[in-house]
């Protein structure tokens, strides 16, 4: 996977201006990463900073209406509050140890931009987030966190004024900056090398994820559930799995519809076609124009999909399935009354799914499910009340 | 015969804008503008809904072009119609999806039958353009690659191994856009890729004045390109045709007459 495909996925489909800093990046994480020394830092943030591990918390409420064990992996309780930081302390370490003076980002919800704040704060390094307008306004809230925490927060205008445009505009100023400013993406999209990168820093997820549930229960899971928009937590839960005889399911963002521009489901609806520097599932018109996306949860919001995910959807070694906003209205409701857990719309994809096909599973089954972040920015009047 | 043979034997004003900005009437006669006015090559667009490498002026012009309802297969058309009445060899500059979308043997073989001598893939760099070298040789529609102040002499070697027609030389780090003065970096790389190459080397990204101009073909280079100021003029004309072609006209005049101008007397008489 020298040129960083996952079979014909993937690869550095870039403008020659930023072939230098793509390949900068390779090296430094080839170099960089597999040292001990890079290990041994990262683990201490991971650990005495963010809050690693985190539970996998038996869900006991749920398990007797779901009729089977259900577990869920809890990245809400790491600082943040999402999955996001595993990532960003990652290549935020990766930039100081390359010399690099200034982070730049782009964000969608908000949730990757903070987490980019925060490892700009702790590890000492400006921060500069690009946002869509339109997301700007929706989640002021976390442009209030960013600024709070000293980052810059850059509003984009062009295009849908949304996630697929903050990353333009991020890739943009990489070009004209990546000498002294690295870009810390965030999810595992891009030209390689970020797909295999922020998988790696994600792996931590199902590492511990199969670890705890081999120590509570001496057996596998017989399913482990994720939500999917660029697919960052998933890969990181799925990837351990990948060669045990667990069934693997990736939830995708159903919006309001199978309509074009009603949903996020590039792996169901879409076909490949290359956006932001790889080959992969895309949501696009007959003449490959990236098509709008819409979800309930901003994090999703995405017309792609990382590389690997393609691939392992061609493979059948994951599934890919969507659920409609409606569903994870009710989901996000339910594991808050159940369980005193307030899931983030993004994760309540997989919860919703598990409610769908609660039909399917026996009381000994094991079900684990990726509760990427918590829902604290999604709570509103609507969301809490809204009769479905 | 290749168009690109005999345009390089003087330096070269090489015009880019968006097909179908602001509508493809107005698009035709903006391209017809171009090259009645000097324009020694024509670089057409096909608007993306995600340019990344383009700045501000280049990514609205692709909105409003988009808007007005260009498609790949209206681009074609336009090159059909510039066909129609000149010889100037037409460079289209897509992103990748739009090749790929398409399917690269047929987008490959239309744009021949259109009349289409040279394609720029602005995201696909050399060691992605294995999918596409064989339908370029096959339709001998010239590679064009883009080469920038952080291309390493090594890759500008394999770089210019694969390209046809010219070397675009990228003047700066960053994105498309009209800027105050030449790039630093830009006088410096056409000397280190002459080094490199003998292929002819056309400067863009960031030039829009005469003294610009000037300044390039004296380094250097064979050729001179300017795309966001076009595309402004024609931004700010947009529902003022007539306003628009005078102003094109003579912008384009003037930045034709400083690259041409800028050769030594003798040795421009000598390629006449």
């Amino acid at each position: 996977m020298s040129n960083g495909r996952f079979g014909d996925y993937g690869g550095q489909f870039v403008p020659e201006t930023l072939m230098a800093a793509v390949t900068a990046l390779e090296k430094g994480r080839n170099v960089i990463c597999p040292t001990q020394e890079f290990r041994d830092e990262l683990s201490f943030y991971l650990k005495e900073y963010a809050g690693r591990e985190t539970p996998l918390t038996f869900c006991r409420n749920v398990s007797d209406d779901m009729g089977c064990k259900v577990y869920l992996k809890r990245e809400d309780l790491l600082h943040s509050g999402a999955h996001k930081l595993n990532n960003t302390l990652g290549q935020g370490l990766l930039a100081r140890h390359m010399g690099k003076k200034r982070l730049i980002a782009e964000t969608g919800a908000g949730q990757h931009g903070v987490a980019t704040a925060i490892a700009g704060a702790v590890l000492n390094l400006p921060v500069e987030v690009y946002m869509g307008e339109t997301d700007c306004k929706r989640q002021q809230l976390n442009v209030f966190r960013m600024e709070l925490m000293g980052a810059k927060v850059i509003p984009v205008k062009g295009g849908t004024a949304t996630l697929k445009d903050a990353v333009n505009e991020a890739m943009r100023e990489w070009a004209a900056s990546s000498g002294d400013s690295a870009y810390i993406l965030g999810s595992v999209v891009g030209p390689h090398p970020y797909p295999e990168m922020v998988r790696d820093f994600q792996t931590v997820i199902g590492t511990e994820a199969r670890r705890q549930i081999l120590e509570r229960e001496e057996r596998l899971p017989d399913e482990v559930i994720a939500c999917v928009g660029g697919g960052s937590n998933a890969i990181g839960m799925f990837h351990p799995f990948l060669q045990d005889d667990v069934r693997l399911v990736g939830v995708e963002a159903g919006g309001r519809g199978n309509a074009p521009g009603e949903h996020g489901a590039s792996l169901e609806s879409g076909r490949p076609g290359i956006l932001h520097g790889a080959l992969s599932y895309l949501l696009q018109d007959d003449d490959g124009q990236v098509i709008d996306t819409h979800s309930v949860a901003a994090g999703l919001d995405y017309p792609a999909v990382g590389p690997e995910h393609s691939m392992l959807k061609d493979a059948g070694r994951v599934h890919y399935e969507s659920v409609p906003d409606a569903d994870i209205l009710k989901a996000f409701r339910y594991l808050s009354r159940r369980e005193g857990i307030v899931p983030a719309l993004e994760s309540a994809h997989a919860v919703a799914y598990l409610i769908r096909e609660q039909d399917r599973f026996e009381r000994d089954d094991i079900v684990i499910i990726n509760l990427s972040g918590r829902g604290d920015k999604d709570i509103s009047r609507e969301v809490v009340h809204e009769q479905i | 015969m290749n168009r690109f043979e005999t345009v390089f034997e003087r330096p070269a004003f090489i015009a880019f804008t968006v097909a179908g900005d602001p509508d493809p009437a107005t698009s035709r006669v903006v391209a017809q503008t171009l090259i009645q006015s000097g324009a020694d090559i024509l670089e057409l667009g096909i608007p993306f809904s995600d340019p990344v490498g383009d700045g501000p002026v280049i990514q609205r012009a692709d909105e409003r072009a988009l808007c007005a309802g260009a498609t790949t297969d209206s681009a074609f058309a336009l090159v059909r119609d510039v066909r129609r009445e000149s010889d100037v060899p037409v460079v289209l500059l897509v992103y990748c999806n739009t090749v790929f979308a398409r399917g690269p043997e047929r987008f490959y073989r239309e744009a021949k039958e259109a009349g289409v001598d040279g394609i720029l893939i602005v995201d696909m760099p050399i060691e992605e353009a294995d999918m596409v070298l064989a339908y370029a040789t096959e339709t001998g529609i010239a590679p064009i690659f883009t080469v920038t102040p952080t291309t390493p002499p090594e890759r500008v070697k394999k770089i210019a191994a694969h390209a046809g027609g010219f070397l675009y030389l990228v003047s700066l780090s960053g994105v498309t856009g009209k800027r105050e003065t030449l790039s630093e970096a830009a006088l410096p790389l056409i000397q280190s890729v002459r080094e490199e190459t003998d292929m002819p080397l056309a400067l863009g990204f960031g030039i829009a004045t005469e003294t610009h101009a000037r300044q390039a073909v004296a380094a250097g280079a064979d050729g001179v390109i300017v795309g966001s100021a076009i595309v402004e003029i024609v931004e700010r004309h947009v529902g003022d045709a007539k306003g628009m072609e005078r102003e094109l006209s003579d912008y384009i005049s003037r930045m034709k007459a400083a690259v041409v101008g800028s050769v030594p007397a003798d040795e421009d008489q000598n390629s006449v």
